[in-house]
């Protein structure tokens, strides 16, 4: 399937359509909309995590320039606008209301409390600075830990001891049986810090109210419209679906926290109702760190067990996953579904069990950040793997490759619910080796032992699980929405054709992998196509992007629907060459006679016949466009094996990335470009977390890295050359084969950039386990620490 | 992103500014912006009013007298990156990026006195005059007293730094920092000149309230010894939560060390 194909579009690696438009400043987002008599909303924002609002007063501002009026919850309460839902629920979930904007009590620092509209952005921001509102500060929890303890302040009165769920997965028993014959349990207790995922467009979002017909325009940054709408029209605003329109365009980047329901949409749809004015608001960057939902932040404690010759025998694991301050609307997902499901990684093992509690803490809500789940899974595993590696004194290679699942195991049932439909471990595994040159690495880091640059290899094999689905099974696990996709292909006259998806791209480049797709499906030319997106008014339903899902489900429900289109091009063609179906094949681009490939009609022949319809089958309705939905029969599981090489300065502590080499197998390629760039910028935001980033709160839930002078985000200079690579397994389920690619390297590069700085200290130091981010001083520390006690030998 | 109102005014010669500021005390001067901005749009400085001086002429440029360099205040990161001055082009480099060098100045970023910026290290080490205009005519400070604390250099209120004099007559010199992988500003940087007189200055910046010189390191390098650790005292230095004053400390001793072995 990897082969060149240049008579396909499938596989060709195109320059991605889009981009003109986004590398010329031609782009239009949310912000660039303008609508006759527009005017601005600003957020007036908790500066305690913890408070009751004891007054506002609106008096304060009411004469200053520009002021149209001000909005609190009590208007937000008197429109009986109901609370923001949680879009997955657990057995058991204590989900605390979640009011557009706070009528009694503030929970996070950038809670909303107060919204000022005015005729200008700058006049808002103002009279916003200005507005005066009283608070009485409560104590408040920051993390798990803290909101777990005996006697912690309540988040919620309604969610007692902050905890919103407990959560459980495998057997107990068994895991406890494969742990009391094991030579070595391997432990550790670790913490996935917590991220801001920074999507270079901040969220936006504007409203119009039209009062005569009632009906609603949105233009919001969105991944998925239609589940907005739907969360809007049906949940919040109780009116009809068909009267409120919302429209995502240009997005510049989601990584999942452009899935989620906000107050902010519900405000500017409020504010435009009650003034009959469109309302605008667009997030300031220092707004963005503290109401865009965030991601991970886990504290873990997990055991592996494993025989002297390395074999794992067992896994365990306790996980408090901090929630922040409300459930957005995957959050309960997040840590169990898409996180206790994975914890089986590429390996055999025999008895896994674990134990996820959902914790409530007074800071932002945390929920789907690229990976959702997924990165938390591999790292903890993936870690686990390596020290156990480095107890036995084995290769780390060589230990996973002894417990890979193995080619003829699949389909391959694992303890934790997931049936692995395809995959084949061990061919990504080598060629990472060689592409890396690992033998040759081992030998440097030997020689730079002792060194002033010492050298970690970081290996990890992954998997993961991506395009949700069945729909069924998905509802059975507490998902209030389905996992399919639809598509529409519509031919006109002149040949040319319009595709529409439920998928929403915000930077995955389906303008050009789509119309890939049915270029082939439909022999004309790509020219000929465009993808339409993004808008409930124009679009059949869909449930839009994340997940990886856009490729494998909304791809598949397009090939779905271009093949009715061809079926009923035969048809026409049969009809015009009078000939019988059966014996019309679509072939060189055009439908012919098998056997007489001269009689042939062209693709514009019968576009243009099937509108006219003058010399038709009397049976068949004129028209040419058709609707797919196509709901997948499992996940798709794409895999690889990643290798990051650090090298780390012995007197600052400072971790350099040297080099990374990526083999990922998503099944056949769509379009190899676009494919690798997701795997680069997947690569990059995951050495973010391992290396630079981090989203720390002080003990009171202040966010302590609140503007880009302290969050690190990784730069062009902090990124090495990415070696890449591809295995070809295809998906066995969906009609394209193809899995997916988006979040696959941010799942895979925060291991193996964490098992390269943990190789390098465990070699020079025998240092087991630190946690992210590896900071200079952090490293620093421990090799001083570790050099000047030298109680561990290293194992070597 | 939305700074408070204010009131713009620009100068176009250093009399028109300092008339202006003897004039409207409430004025504050800016440069290039790219301190005074940030700060402005997160609310942190509401300044009344601003005075540009970016666009003076007369405080732009490099030129060579006698055997010093003098540079106008307003002459941008970029410049000096391209210059043929002692240190400073390799000191320029590490500020900010491209579009950050094209607009921000030297003077600017020396006046604002920044705990964490880069010059004031070279300066010390070089050895820096500052030439200062105000009502009462023109001063020149030295380097040892132009930095007087955090965000508090010697110029006042009323006054614009409008030169720096450089000795032109150094033997080599070289700036080791490590920055911070956020804000890319110095959490150590050291400096170190060996002037005419085959004599060594050497300096640090990010550590500390405000930028010092390394007398430790200037006497043992002048008497001929190896360089020293413990150069400070992590008493005297400041911490946060990405590096602790004792890190801080060790950073000195280190980048010291690789900057006298770069001068040779």
């Amino acid at each position: 399937m990897s082969e060149t194909r240049t008579d396909k579009y499938f596989g060709q690696a195109l320059k991605r359509k889009e981009d003109p438009r986004f590398i010329t400043g031609t782009g239009n987002y949310t912000d660039d909309m303008v609508l006759h008599g527009m005017v601005h909303a600003a957020m007036v924002r908790s500066p305690y995590a913890h408070a009751k609002i004891t007054g506002i007063n609106t008096d304060s501002v009411k004469d200053m320039p520009g002021v149209i009026r001000v909005l609190t919850g009590q208007d937000v309460q008197d429109a009986g606008l109901g609370s923001i839902p949680v879009g997955w629920l657990l057995p058991d979930l204590k989900t605390p209301a979640h009011p557009a904007i706070a009528l009694t009590e503030a929970n996070h620092v950038g809670d909303i409390v107060a919204v000022v509209i005015a005729e200008t952005r700058a006049q808002a921001e103002d009279a916003a600075a200005a507005l005066e509102v009283d608070y009485d500060a409560l104590p408040a929890v920051a993390t798990t830990h803290a909101a777990l303890a005996d006697g912690a302040p309540l988040v919620h009165d309604d969610v007692p001891g902050n905890v919103a769920f407990h959560w459980e997965i495998g057997d107990e028993a068994a895991t406890t049986e494969a742990f009391k014959g094991a030579a070595r349990k391997v432990h550790v207790k670790l913490r996935n810090h917590r991220l801001v995922a920074n999507p270079i467009e901040p969220r936006a979002s504007l409203a119009q109210f039209t009062p005569a017909g009632g009906d609603y325009l949105l233009y919001t940054t969105s991944q998925n419209p239609h589940i907005h709408r739907l969360i809007l029209a049906a949940f919040v605003m109780s009116i009809p679906e068909h009267k409120l329109r919302v429209i995502s365009p240009d997005v510049g980047g989601g990584f999942g926290t452009k899935i989620f329901q906000y107050q902010e949409e519900v405000i500017v749809l409020l504010a435009s109702r009650l003034i009959g004015r469109p309302v605008k608001w667009t997030a300031r960057r220092s707004e963005a760190f503290v109401s865009d939902a965030q991601g991970r932040d886990h504290d873990t404690e997990a055991e592996l067990a494993v025989s002297e010759d390395g074999k794992i025998l067992g896994f365990r694991v306790n996980t408090h996953a901090n929630l922040g301050a409300y459930q957005t609307l995957f959050a309960p997902a997040v840590p169990t579904y898409l996180y206790g499901t994975l914890l089986n990684g590429v390996y055999k093992i025999p008895a896994i069990h674990a134990k996820v509690t959902g914790v409530m803490t007074n800071t932002v809500p945390v929920d789907a950040y690229r990976g959702a789940g997924r990165p938390e899974a591999t790292y903890l595993i993936e870690r686990i793997v390596d020290m156990a590696a480095h107890e036995l004194n084995m290769d780390p290679a060589e230990l996973r490759r002894q417990n890979f699942i193995q080619p003829d195991e699949f389909p391959y049932q694992t303890p934790v619910a997931l049936v692995y439909d395809s995959g084949d471990y061990e061919p990504a595994l080598d060629q990472a080796m060689q592409m890396m040159n690992y033998a040759a690495l081992r030998d440097e880091q030997a020689r730079m032992k002792g060194g002033k640059k010492i050298l970690g290899v970081g290996l990890i094999s992954f998997l993961e699980a991506c395009g949700l689905a069945p729909s069924a099974l998905v509802g059975q696990l507490g998902a209030q929405a389905g996992q399919w996709e639809s598509s529409l292909v519509r031919v006109h006259p002149t040949g040319k054709v319009e595709l529409y998806t439920g998928s929403h791209s915000h930077g995955q480049g389906h303008e050009t992998a789509f119309p890939q797709i049915a270029a082939d499906e439909l022999q004309i030319p790509i020219e000929d196509i465009e993808l339409i997106h993004g808008d409930t008014g124009r679009m059949p339903y869909g449930w839009g992007t994340y997940g990886s899902r856009s490729a494998a489900v909304g791809g598949s429900a397009l090939k779905l629907a271009l093949q009715k289109i061809t079926a009923k091009m035969k048809k026409i063609a049969a009809h015009l060459l009078e000939a019988s179906e059966d014996d019309i094949e679509h072939e060189g681009g055009v439908f012919r006679i098998k056997g007489a490939p001269d009689k042939s009609k062209t693709f514009f022949d019968i576009a243009l016949m099937a509108h006219l319809a003058h010399n038709y089958p009397a049976d068949l309705e004129p028209g040419l466009e058709a609707t797919a939905f196509y709901d997948p029969k499992n996940f798709v599981y794409p895999f690889g094996t990643h290798i990051a090489v650090v090298e780390i300065d012995t007197d600052t502590g400072h971790v350099k990335l040297r080099g990374y080499g990526s083999v990922d197998d998503c099944g056949p390629l769509i379009n190899p470009l676009i494919a690798e760039g997701q795997v680069h910028g997947g690569v990059a935001q995951g050495m973010g977390q391992a290396l630079l980033e981090e989203a720390a709160y002080d003990e009171d839930g202040n966010l302590l890295a609140g503007t880009y002078m302290e969050y690190a985000m990784p730069r062009a200079d902090d990124v090495p050359f990415i070696q890449h690579g591809h295995t070809v397994t295809p998906s066995p389920h969906n009609p394209l084969g193809v899995k997916g690619i988006g979040e696959a390297g941010t799942i895979a590069s925060t291991a193996a950039v964490a098992n390269a700085v943990m190789d390098a200290l465990w070699h020079e130091a025998g240092i087991a386990h630190l946690d992210m981010p590896y900071t200079a001083e952090k490293v620093w520390r421990a090799l001083k620490d570790a050099r000047g006690s030298q109680p561990q030998a290293a194992a070597d | 992103m939305y700074p408070a109102s204010f009131e713009y005014h620009k100068a176009e010669s250093v009399d028109q500014a300092l008339a202006a500021l003897a004039e409207n005390p409430d004025l504050k001067v800016i440069a290039g912006g790219h301190s005074l901005l940030p700060a402005m749009k997160l609310r942190l400085a509401q300044p009344p009013a601003l005075l540009d001086i970016w666009g003076i002429q007369e405080m732009k440029g490099i030129t060579r007298d006698g055997d010093h360099w003098v540079v106008g205040a307003m002459t941008t990161h970029a410049d000096v990156l391209r210059s043929d001055l002692p240190l400073f082009p390799e000191v320029a480099g590490w500020v900010g990026d491209p579009m950050v060098r094209n607009r921000g100045t030297i003077g600017g970023s020396l006046a604002h006195a920044d705990p964490s910026a880069d010059y004031p290290a070279a300066a010390l080490a070089l050895g820096v005059e500052f030439v200062i205009r105000g009502p009462g005519g023109e001063r020149t400070v030295h380097a040892d007293d132009m930095f007087q604390g955090m965000f508090e250099s010697a110029v006042q209120p009323g006054e614009l730094l409008t030169h720096i004099r450089i000795p032109a007559t150094t033997q080599a010199s070289a700036y080791e920092k490590f920055r911070h992988p956020a804000s890319h500003y110095a959490v150590v940087g050291v400096a170190v000149v060996r002037h005419a007189d085959s004599s060594v200055r050497a300096a640090y910046t990010g550590a500390a309230e405000k930028a010092h010189r390394l007398n430790k390191l200037e006497d043992a390098v002048n008497g001929s010894q190896a360089v020293p650790t413990g150069l400070v005292d992590a008493g005297d230095l400041l911490g946060d939560r990405f590096a602790s004053a004792e890190y801080r400390a060790h950073l000195v001793d280190v980048l010291a060390a690789r900057a006298i072995e770069r001068l040779g």
